[in-house]
Protein backbone atom coordinates (compact mmCIF):
# COMPACT_ATOMS: atom_id res chain seq x y z
CA UNK A 1 0.00 0.00 0.00
CA UNK A 2 1.92 3.17 -1.29
CA UNK A 3 1.86 5.89 1.47
CA UNK A 4 -0.59 8.87 1.33
CA UNK A 5 2.30 11.34 2.24
CA UNK A 6 5.51 12.68 1.54
CA UNK A 7 8.84 12.12 4.15
CA UNK A 8 8.30 15.35 4.89
CA UNK A 9 4.78 15.58 6.09
CA UNK A 10 5.67 12.45 8.30
CA UNK A 11 8.70 13.85 9.44
CA UNK A 12 7.46 17.54 10.69
CA UNK A 13 4.52 15.02 12.51
CA UNK A 14 6.41 13.02 14.22
CA UNK A 15 9.81 14.71 15.19
CA UNK A 16 8.57 16.27 18.05
CA UNK A 17 7.41 12.35 19.28
CA UNK A 18 10.64 11.09 18.54
CA UNK A 19 12.40 13.92 19.94
CA UNK A 20 10.47 13.59 23.57
CA UNK A 21 11.13 9.57 23.53
CA UNK A 22 14.84 9.51 22.71
CA UNK A 23 14.97 11.88 25.40
CA UNK A 24 12.89 9.48 27.72
CA UNK A 25 15.03 6.62 26.67
CA UNK A 26 18.63 8.86 27.04
CA UNK A 27 17.27 10.23 30.78
CA UNK A 28 16.23 6.34 31.77
CA UNK A 29 19.30 5.39 30.93
CA UNK A 30 21.21 8.35 32.88
CA UNK A 31 19.06 6.99 35.58
CA UNK A 32 20.50 3.85 35.81
CA UNK A 33 24.58 4.78 35.23
CA UNK A 34 23.36 6.98 37.94
CA UNK A 35 22.46 4.47 40.37
CA UNK A 36 24.22 1.78 42.68
CA UNK A 37 25.23 -1.34 41.48
CA UNK A 38 26.10 -3.53 38.10
CA UNK A 39 24.47 -4.18 35.32
CA UNK A 40 27.26 -6.43 33.68
CA UNK A 41 25.40 -9.48 33.79
CA UNK A 42 22.09 -8.76 33.00
CA UNK A 43 21.02 -10.11 29.42
CA UNK A 44 18.06 -7.26 29.20
CA UNK A 45 21.07 -4.87 29.20
CA UNK A 46 22.56 -6.24 26.28
CA UNK A 47 19.04 -6.20 24.10
CA UNK A 48 18.17 -2.34 25.13
CA UNK A 49 21.95 -2.38 23.50
CA UNK A 50 21.31 -4.21 20.79
CA UNK A 51 18.17 -2.41 20.32
CA UNK A 52 19.52 0.81 20.03
CA UNK A 53 21.94 -0.37 17.56
CA UNK A 54 19.20 -1.05 15.26
CA UNK A 55 17.69 2.42 15.18
CA UNK A 56 20.63 3.62 13.46
CA UNK A 57 20.69 1.07 10.50
CA UNK A 58 18.92 2.69 7.32
CA UNK A 59 16.96 -0.52 6.60
CA UNK A 60 13.11 0.18 7.34
CA UNK A 61 12.24 -2.78 9.39
CA UNK A 62 13.39 -1.40 12.79
CA UNK A 63 10.27 -2.06 14.73
CA UNK A 64 10.19 -5.87 13.91
CA UNK A 65 13.90 -6.27 13.75
CA UNK A 66 13.79 -4.51 17.86
CA UNK A 67 10.68 -6.96 18.16
CA UNK A 68 12.97 -10.07 17.44
CA UNK A 69 15.89 -8.86 19.80
CA UNK A 70 13.74 -8.71 22.65
CA UNK A 71 11.89 -11.99 21.73
CA UNK A 72 12.99 -15.89 22.36
CA UNK A 73 14.73 -17.79 19.63
CA UNK A 74 12.26 -19.94 17.95
CA UNK A 75 13.00 -23.82 18.38
CA UNK A 76 12.01 -25.55 15.34
CA UNK A 77 12.96 -29.18 16.99
CA UNK A 78 10.01 -28.18 20.17
CA UNK A 79 7.71 -31.00 19.07
CA UNK A 80 11.12 -33.35 19.99
CA UNK A 81 11.84 -31.91 22.81
CA UNK A 82 8.45 -31.71 24.40
CA UNK A 83 7.87 -35.23 23.49
CA UNK A 84 4.80 -34.52 21.49
CA UNK A 85 4.47 -36.37 18.24
CA UNK A 86 1.75 -35.30 15.34
CA UNK A 87 -0.15 -38.49 16.15
CA UNK A 88 -0.59 -38.36 20.02
CA UNK B 1 -18.08 6.03 11.89
CA UNK B 2 -19.82 2.45 13.28
CA UNK B 3 -17.32 0.38 14.53
CA UNK B 4 -16.96 -3.38 15.77
CA UNK B 5 -14.82 -4.77 18.29
CA UNK B 6 -13.81 -8.31 17.73
CA UNK B 7 -11.98 -8.91 21.01
CA UNK B 8 -12.76 -7.22 24.58
CA UNK B 9 -13.27 -8.37 27.41
CA UNK B 10 -16.91 -7.01 29.04
CA UNK B 11 -16.96 -8.83 31.73
CA UNK B 12 -14.49 -7.00 33.43
CA UNK B 13 -15.89 -4.01 32.56
CA UNK B 14 -18.57 -1.52 33.94
CA UNK B 15 -21.49 -0.76 32.32
CA UNK B 16 -20.60 2.97 31.97
CA UNK B 17 -17.72 1.69 29.53
CA UNK B 18 -20.92 0.15 27.20
CA UNK B 19 -23.07 3.10 27.57
CA UNK B 20 -19.38 4.95 25.78
CA UNK B 21 -18.70 1.99 23.51
CA UNK B 22 -21.97 2.89 21.94
CA UNK B 23 -21.46 6.70 21.95
CA UNK B 24 -18.05 5.95 20.38
CA UNK B 25 -19.79 4.03 17.43
CA UNK B 26 -19.67 0.29 18.38
CA UNK B 27 -22.47 -1.60 17.16
CA UNK B 28 -21.14 -5.03 17.75
CA UNK B 29 -18.52 -6.83 19.87
CA UNK B 30 -17.05 -9.92 20.48
CA UNK B 31 -15.92 -11.20 24.08
CA UNK B 32 -13.31 -14.79 23.97
CA UNK B 33 -13.47 -16.34 27.20
CA UNK B 34 -10.20 -15.68 29.41
CA UNK B 35 -8.11 -15.58 32.60
CA UNK B 36 -9.96 -14.11 35.27
CA UNK B 37 -6.88 -12.80 36.99
CA UNK B 38 -7.17 -16.21 39.26
CA UNK B 39 -7.37 -19.92 38.59
CA UNK B 40 -10.65 -21.01 38.52
CA UNK B 41 -10.80 -23.96 40.97
CA UNK B 42 -13.45 -26.37 39.14
CA UNK B 43 -15.49 -26.66 36.02
CA UNK B 44 -18.56 -25.65 37.79
CA UNK B 45 -16.71 -22.06 37.65
CA UNK B 46 -15.92 -21.65 34.01
CA UNK B 47 -20.03 -23.32 33.40
CA UNK B 48 -20.84 -20.36 35.89
CA UNK B 49 -18.31 -17.91 33.57
CA UNK B 50 -20.24 -19.69 29.82
CA UNK B 51 -23.29 -18.85 31.52
CA UNK B 52 -22.47 -15.20 32.62
CA UNK B 53 -20.94 -14.84 29.10
CA UNK B 54 -23.93 -16.23 26.86
CA UNK B 55 -26.63 -14.84 29.00
CA UNK B 56 -25.89 -11.94 31.02
CA UNK B 57 -23.60 -9.98 29.01
CA UNK B 58 -25.55 -10.25 25.80
CA UNK B 59 -28.67 -8.23 27.91
CA UNK B 60 -26.16 -5.48 29.73
CA UNK B 61 -24.73 -5.00 25.90
CA UNK B 62 -28.48 -4.69 24.55
CA UNK B 63 -29.10 -2.05 27.33
CA UNK B 64 -27.10 0.34 25.04
CA UNK B 65 -27.84 -1.17 21.79
CA UNK B 66 -24.59 -3.36 21.34
CA UNK B 67 -24.75 -7.04 19.79
CA UNK B 68 -23.12 -8.91 21.72
CA UNK B 69 -20.88 -12.55 20.36
CA UNK B 70 -18.72 -14.85 22.56
CA UNK B 71 -16.42 -17.39 22.24
CA UNK B 72 -15.80 -20.63 24.68
CA UNK B 73 -12.84 -22.08 26.37
CA UNK B 74 -10.32 -22.80 29.05
CA UNK B 75 -7.80 -20.00 28.63
CA UNK B 76 -4.12 -21.07 28.13
CA UNK B 77 -2.71 -19.71 31.41
CA UNK B 78 -5.13 -22.18 33.17
CA UNK B 79 -4.61 -24.78 30.83
CA UNK B 80 -1.41 -25.83 32.69
CA UNK B 81 -3.98 -28.06 34.77
CA UNK B 82 -4.26 -30.70 32.12
CA UNK B 83 -7.32 -33.10 34.07
CA UNK B 84 -9.39 -29.76 34.81
CA UNK B 85 -9.24 -28.27 31.13
CA UNK B 86 -10.31 -31.76 29.48
CA UNK B 87 -13.24 -31.05 32.13
CA UNK B 88 -13.84 -27.35 30.93
CA UNK B 89 -13.68 -28.66 27.48
CA UNK B 90 -16.35 -31.31 27.97
CA UNK B 91 -19.17 -29.23 28.70
CA UNK B 92 -18.39 -26.21 26.51
CA UNK B 93 -20.47 -28.31 23.76
CA UNK B 94 -23.49 -27.69 26.14
CA UNK B 95 -23.16 -23.68 25.65
CA UNK B 96 -22.07 -24.14 21.49
CA UNK B 97 -26.00 -23.53 20.14
CA UNK B 98 -26.57 -20.60 22.21
CA UNK B 99 -26.98 -17.77 20.13
CA UNK B 100 -24.15 -15.31 19.37
CA UNK B 101 -21.24 -18.19 20.31
CA UNK B 102 -18.90 -17.78 17.32
CA UNK B 103 -16.95 -20.79 18.21
CA UNK B 104 -13.66 -21.72 20.61
CA UNK B 105 -11.53 -19.30 22.27
CA UNK B 106 -9.51 -17.55 23.15
CA UNK B 107 -7.24 -20.42 23.17
CA UNK B 108 -3.24 -20.35 22.68
CA UNK B 109 -0.19 -20.67 24.53
CA UNK B 110 1.27 -18.86 27.43
CA UNK B 111 4.55 -19.92 28.65
CA UNK B 112 4.72 -22.04 25.35
CA UNK B 113 4.78 -25.73 27.50
CA UNK B 114 3.98 -28.91 26.74
CA UNK B 115 0.58 -28.94 28.55
CA UNK B 116 -0.59 -25.61 27.07
CA UNK B 117 0.24 -27.42 23.65
CA UNK B 118 -1.71 -30.67 24.52
CA UNK B 119 -4.99 -28.16 25.92
CA UNK B 120 -4.46 -26.03 22.68
CA UNK B 121 -4.63 -29.11 20.32
CA UNK B 122 -7.25 -30.58 22.07
CA UNK B 123 -9.88 -27.24 21.63
CA UNK B 124 -8.77 -27.41 17.93
CA UNK B 125 -9.91 -31.13 17.80
CA UNK B 126 -13.40 -30.10 19.80
CA UNK B 127 -13.57 -27.18 17.08
CA UNK B 128 -13.23 -29.01 14.09
CA UNK B 129 -15.45 -31.75 15.48
CA UNK B 130 -18.28 -29.23 15.95
CA UNK B 131 -17.55 -27.44 13.14
CA UNK B 132 -16.70 -23.84 15.23
CA UNK B 133 -14.33 -21.17 14.45
CA UNK B 134 -11.22 -20.67 16.25
CA UNK B 135 -10.07 -17.77 18.27
CA UNK B 136 -6.32 -17.73 19.28
CA UNK B 137 -3.98 -16.56 21.72
CA UNK B 138 -0.79 -15.58 20.93
CA UNK B 139 1.73 -15.30 24.10
CA UNK B 140 2.91 -12.22 25.56
CA UNK B 141 5.91 -10.19 25.19
CA UNK B 142 9.18 -12.37 25.09
CA UNK B 143 7.28 -15.41 24.32
CA UNK B 144 5.09 -14.06 21.64
CA UNK B 145 7.37 -15.06 18.61
CA UNK B 146 8.19 -18.61 19.89
CA UNK B 147 4.57 -19.26 21.03
CA UNK B 148 3.21 -17.99 17.27
CA UNK B 149 4.89 -20.25 15.46
CA UNK B 150 4.62 -23.47 17.73
CA UNK B 151 0.78 -22.22 17.17
CA UNK B 152 1.45 -21.74 13.69
CA UNK B 153 3.44 -25.32 13.62
CA UNK B 154 0.23 -27.15 15.43
CA UNK B 155 -2.62 -25.23 13.17
CA UNK B 156 -0.77 -26.22 9.63
CA UNK B 157 -0.18 -29.72 10.66
CA UNK B 158 -3.54 -30.39 11.20
CA UNK B 159 -5.07 -30.98 8.09
CA UNK B 160 -8.72 -30.25 8.86
CA UNK B 161 -8.41 -26.89 9.57
CA UNK B 162 -9.66 -24.22 7.06
CA UNK B 163 -7.50 -21.36 7.98
CA UNK B 164 -10.39 -18.62 6.42
CA UNK B 165 -12.08 -19.38 9.74
CA UNK B 166 -9.27 -19.20 12.54
CA UNK B 167 -8.24 -15.60 14.03
CA UNK B 168 -4.52 -15.22 15.29
CA UNK B 169 -4.44 -12.60 17.71
CA UNK B 170 -1.97 -9.90 19.05
CA UNK B 171 0.35 -10.05 16.27
CA UNK B 172 2.54 -7.41 16.32
CA UNK B 173 5.33 -6.68 13.48
CA UNK B 174 7.90 -9.84 13.88
CA UNK B 175 4.51 -11.97 13.87
CA UNK B 176 2.06 -10.60 11.65
CA UNK B 177 3.85 -11.89 8.35
CA UNK B 178 3.88 -15.39 9.04
CA UNK B 179 -0.13 -15.55 10.32
CA UNK B 180 -1.00 -13.73 7.28
CA UNK B 181 1.66 -15.79 4.54
CA UNK B 182 -0.15 -19.57 6.39
CA UNK B 183 -3.70 -17.70 5.27
CA UNK B 184 -5.03 -16.91 8.74
CA UNK B 185 -7.19 -13.84 9.89
CA UNK B 186 -5.01 -11.65 11.81
CA UNK B 187 -5.77 -9.43 15.25
CA UNK B 188 -3.62 -6.76 16.14
CA UNK B 189 -4.44 -5.53 20.35
CA UNK B 190 -3.81 -1.98 20.55
CA UNK B 191 -3.02 -2.04 24.43
CA UNK B 192 -1.48 1.74 26.12
CA UNK B 193 2.06 -0.59 26.93
CA UNK B 194 2.79 -3.84 25.47
CA UNK B 195 1.25 -4.98 22.55
CA UNK B 196 0.16 -2.58 19.33
CA UNK B 197 -0.16 1.29 19.69
CA UNK B 198 -2.72 3.13 17.18
CA UNK B 199 0.42 3.94 15.00
CA UNK B 200 1.92 1.27 14.78
CA UNK B 201 -1.24 -0.66 14.22
CA UNK B 202 -1.57 1.81 10.96
CA UNK B 203 1.95 1.07 10.36
CA UNK B 204 1.24 -1.99 9.62
CA UNK B 205 -2.13 -1.59 7.61
CA UNK B 206 0.54 0.32 5.48
CA UNK B 207 2.33 -2.46 5.35
CA UNK B 208 0.23 -5.49 4.35
CA UNK B 209 -3.15 -4.01 3.31
CA UNK B 210 -6.48 -4.48 4.98
CA UNK B 211 -7.18 -8.17 3.91
CA UNK B 212 -7.62 -10.42 6.87
CA UNK B 213 -6.41 -8.07 9.76
CA UNK B 214 -8.98 -6.81 12.18
CA UNK B 215 -8.19 -4.06 15.33
CA UNK B 216 -9.82 -4.75 18.63
CA UNK B 217 -9.16 -3.12 22.44
CA UNK B 218 -8.80 -6.22 24.17
CA UNK B 219 -10.35 -4.25 27.31
CA UNK B 220 -10.28 -6.14 30.16
CA UNK B 221 -9.04 -6.22 34.04
CA UNK B 222 -5.44 -4.89 33.27
CA UNK B 223 -4.33 -1.77 31.93
CA UNK B 224 -6.34 -1.53 28.77
CA UNK B 225 -8.53 0.70 27.01
CA UNK B 226 -12.12 -0.30 25.60
CA UNK B 227 -11.86 2.85 22.79
CA UNK B 228 -8.53 2.32 21.60
CA UNK B 229 -10.50 1.33 18.18
CA UNK B 230 -11.77 4.88 17.85
CA UNK B 231 -8.20 5.52 18.68
CA UNK B 232 -6.73 3.71 15.58
CA UNK B 233 -9.93 5.56 13.32
CA UNK B 234 -8.59 8.61 14.38
CA UNK B 235 -4.93 7.88 13.34
CA UNK B 236 -5.86 6.19 10.18
CA UNK B 237 -8.06 9.80 9.43
CA UNK B 238 -4.90 11.71 10.57
CA UNK B 239 -2.64 10.15 7.92
CA UNK B 240 -5.22 10.68 5.31
CA UNK B 241 -6.47 7.27 4.42
CA UNK B 242 -9.83 7.15 3.24
CA UNK B 243 -13.02 6.18 5.34
CA UNK B 244 -13.30 2.83 3.05
CA UNK B 245 -10.26 1.47 3.86
CA UNK B 246 -10.71 2.73 7.30
CA UNK B 247 -14.73 0.76 7.36
CA UNK B 248 -12.92 -2.27 5.97
CA UNK B 249 -10.62 -2.81 8.44
CA UNK B 250 -13.18 -2.11 11.77
CA UNK B 251 -16.36 -2.90 10.19
CA UNK B 252 -16.45 -5.47 7.29
CA UNK B 253 -13.56 -7.38 8.35
CA UNK B 254 -15.37 -8.28 11.68
CA UNK B 255 -18.62 -8.97 9.50
CA UNK B 256 -16.37 -10.87 6.79
CA UNK B 257 -14.74 -13.10 9.68
CA UNK B 258 -17.83 -13.82 11.96
CA UNK B 259 -19.84 -14.42 9.27
CA UNK B 260 -18.80 -17.65 9.29
CA UNK B 261 -19.97 -18.79 12.28
CA UNK B 262 -24.16 -20.60 12.42
CA UNK B 263 -24.42 -18.45 15.21
CA UNK B 264 -23.54 -14.47 13.68
CA UNK B 265 -26.98 -12.95 13.49
CA UNK B 266 -26.13 -9.19 12.77
CA UNK B 267 -28.83 -6.25 12.32
CA UNK B 268 -26.53 -3.57 11.12
CA UNK B 269 -27.54 -0.09 12.76
CA UNK B 270 -30.24 1.70 11.16
CA UNK B 271 -29.50 4.98 12.23
CA UNK B 272 -26.57 7.45 10.71
CA UNK B 273 -23.72 6.99 11.81
CA UNK B 274 -22.33 9.17 14.21
CA UNK B 275 -20.48 11.95 13.44
CA UNK B 276 -16.84 11.82 12.50
CA UNK B 277 -14.59 11.98 15.12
Amino acid sequence: MPGLRTAREVFDQQFLPVRAKLLEVAAALDRIDRSNGSLANDPRRTQVQAAIQVLLRPEDDRAEQIQLIFSRQYDRDWRENFRMTNDE
Amino acid sequence: MYYIDPHIHMVSRTTDDYETLAKMGCVALSEPAFWAGYDRGSAAGFRDYFEQLTAFEPKRAGWYGIQHYTWLCINAKEAENVSLAREVIAIIPEFLDRPGVLGIGEIGLNKNTRNEATVFMEHIDLAVRTDEQILIHTPHLEDKYQGTRMILDMLCDDGRINRDRVLVDHVEEHTVRQVLDEGFWAGMTLYPVSKCTPARAADIIETYGPERLLVNSAGDWGPSKPTAVPDFILEMRRRGHPESLIRRVVYDNPLTFFSQSRNFVFNPPDVAEPAQL
